[in-house]
């Protein structure tokens, strides 16, 4: 009896996440009526940044792993679609960045960046690749916890070097950009920047019915329970190491997709993009979302940032102390985030309704 | 030769300050589990108020200008360590045993503090300028220099760790310490006060960060993401190096130094960092908790 209401109120809320993720949707397809193109190009971006966060709270909510370099898979994913663009935009000829540098031609594995299937499987994939290597290294000896957020942290600072460093093939601290069109028609037309944000609509929704399918199923109450005990998932004979793996792989590949829409729209992919700072940003947003659920990390990447950018127009001071305060009292007293506390209020509700009909 | 000698120094030097920020950190975080992301921003706190300590010696009185550094260091010492003890008493103590947590909330700390420092100071650099007695160096021979700034904070380093090796393993706050360290439970129970320890533990450990900040003032100039710069090596001395133990601490903070600045000398500065994070990561392949820790039989740990 207990184990049924139960069971109704998971799917309860289950339907409620439904609806609230719905609501989202249509609104965001239904905004380009009332934004200006400026403000459909900035959601556009909080979309690609939304689909980042799922993959995100899938490590970090669900599993309980926090990496604190998410900006590379990111990033990886973003340069891998500027590639392309770069290379349309170049028409043939070397990058602009490129002979500046003095190369003389193109790099070997700029080549296949030509073609845009390519660079979007790529984008994916590179992003996968590394974070399976970290995650083997790293997981398989059981270095978890801090250890693990700090070697996260580490790659990204790496990576921003490096990206810095190899001038040459990197576009070095300018990044990529100036890019001209996407498979044929301009990046500056109206319509283009319409369809890609469409695109980006679409394959959130994607993003978001995948993952929440996945932590239905088994496998998501496998990656709750190791976040909650994870030698207890490996005395009854699950290899928490492979879920770790995996769910790692799979967060980075979800960033990676993040970064090919983000670029296109954006116009701009640096290495500032993938560096230490964004990269703990994006977990704030999952925090004051509201982790370990899907619809709270949508919530917050859209909601933090539109706050951003509407705060730090005016007053970037503010900003600053705003995310930083925001980071200690989310922490210290709303760790379920909006989605917690608009849980705890309805729960509270429903009961006093119960009251008074007795 | 000579080369070789000044890239060894070089690396010392590096290794020095990586120690001394990282000594307290690698203490607080084996005292209490709690990452404080906020460190380096003590640095910058210590920076600050070397440079602060500067300002009044140029004020009152020019002549004594020269001493205005020997005070500068406890200065910095006291006023990081006063600020952590306030940052212990109202954010850090709801995050016990919540090593995730407190990254995040600790990464809060540093980005109001930076912002703080910021709106005080300005956002451009501060130049502090070293006493005379600091200028010049110690010249080995012909075209070998060490730098009396880069030996002087060396022993500053030293006498740092020594302390530090006296207080934990030699006086009974040090016992108190330690045995906190190994089992808080038991140490409850045996009468120690763990919040005290635990107050004063991490008021030291951001008084260290103090005199690391001040040292840096001598190196170049100083701005509010004087910390930021210095933090991620610094986890990684603490990863490397174990957790709880000043041999382990030492130890990290030698090899990420000399490996940085060797590595530097025969590749760039780029990858010499990829290179050391390998090599870091190949090390844990073979040693997952570092190279010193507290051997304990708890299995969450």
């Amino acid at each position: 009896m207990i184990l049924c209401s139960m069971f109704d109120a998971r799917s309860l809320e289950n339907s409620k996440e439904k609806l609230v993720f719905s609501v989202i949707i249509l609104g965001l397809v239904l905004a380009p009526l009332f934004l200006s193109d400026f403000r459909i190009n900035l959601l556009g971006k909080f979309i690609a940044y939304a689909i980042l966060a799922i993959g995100l709270d899938l490590i970090w909510g669900f599993t309980g792993i926090l990496s604190l370099g998410h900006g590379v898979f990111f990033g990886l994913g973003a340069y891998c679609m500027a590639m392309y663009l770069k290379l349309e935009a170049a028409n043939g000829k070397l990058p602009d960045f490129m002979s500046w540098s003095g190369l003389e031609g193109l790099p070997w594995f700029w080549k296949p960046f030509s073609n845009s299937i390519f660079a979007l499987v790529m984008a994916i994939l590179v992003p996968s690749i590394l974070a399976f290597f970290i995650g083997f290294l790293t997981f398989k000896n059981r270095i978890r916890g801090v250890y693990f957020s700090i070697l996260s942290q580490a790659l990204a600072i790496i990576f921003v070097t490096l990206f810095i460093g190899q001038q040459a093939y990197t576009g070095g601290t300018n990044g990529l950009t100036n890019y001209k069109s996407i498979l044929g028609s301009a990046l500056s037309n109206g319509s283009t920047k319409l369809v890609l944000y469409y695109i980006s609509i679409g394959i959130l929704v994607l993003v978001y019915v995948f993952c929440s399918v996945l932590v239905k199923r088994r496998l998501g109450r496998i990656l709750v329970a190791i976040r909650d005990g994870e030698n207890r998932v490996r005395f009854s004979g699950y290899n928490p190491t492979t879920y770790k793996i995996f769910v790692y792989c799979l967060s980075a590949g979800i960033a990676g997709l993040a970064g090919a829409i983000f670029v296109p729209q954006v116009g701009i992919i640096s290495p500032a993009e993938m560096g230490i700072v964004p990269s703990i940003e994006m977990i704030i947003w999952v925090a004051i979302g509201g982790r370990g659920t899907l619809i709270g990390a949508v919530i917050g990447a859209i909601l933090v940032n539109a706050l951003k950018s509407g705060i730090s127009e005016s007053f970037p001071d503010v900003w600053s102390y705003f995310i930083g305060l925001a980071f200690i009292f989310i922490v210290l007293f709303m760790p379920n985030g909006i989605v917690g506390l608009a849980k705890k209020i309805t729960r509270k509700v429903s009961k006093q309704a119960l009251h008074t009909n007795h | 030769m000579g080369t070789y000698i000044l890239q060894i120094f070089n690396g010392i030097s590096v290794s020095s300050i990586l120690m001394l920020a990282a000594l307290g950190l690698a203490i607080t975080f084996g005292l209490m589990k709690v990452i404080n992301m906020a460190h380096g921003e003590f640095i910058m706190i210590g920076a600050y108020v070397t440079y602060l300590v500067q300002n009044l010696f140029i004020h009152l009185d020019k002549s004594l200008f020269g001493l205005y550094f020997v005070l500068a260091i406890p200065a910095s010492f006291v006023v990081a360590a006063f600020i952590g003890f306030v940052l212990e008493g109202t954010v850090i103590r709801h995050l016990y045993n919540r090593p995730l947590d407190s990254i995040l909330a600790t990464w809060g700390v540093s980005l109001v503090l930076q912002q703080l420092a910021r709106s005080i100071f300005g956002a451009p650099n501060v130049d502090v300028k070293s006493p005379g007695w600091l200028e010049g160096g110690l010249v080995l021979h012909q075209g070998l220099q060490l730098p009396y700034k880069r030996l002087f904070i060396i022993a500053l380093v030293i006498t740092c760790i020594l302390g530090m090796f006296v207080l934990l393993y030699k006086s009974k706050t040090g016992r108190r310490i330690r045995a906190v360290m190994q089992n808080r439970e038991m140490a409850e129970s045996m009468g120690i006060n763990t919040r005290r320890v635990d107050a004063y533990t991490f008021a030291i450990g951001s008084g260290l960060a103090g005199i690391a900040g001040c040292a840096l003032t001598l190196l170049g100039s100083i701005g509010s993401t004087l910390g930021t710069n210095y933090i991620v090596d610094t986890f990684m001395v603490v990863v490397l190096g174990g957790v709880g133990k000043l041999i382990g601490t030492v130890a990290g903070g030698l090899f990420i130094g000399t490996a940085n600045t060797t590595l530097e000398f025969y590749t760039n500065t780029s990858l010499a960092k990829v290179l050391v994070f390998l090599l870091i990561i190949t090390f844990l392949q073979w040693r997952p908790k570092g190279l010193f820790n507290i051997s304990s039989r708890s299995l969450d740990e």
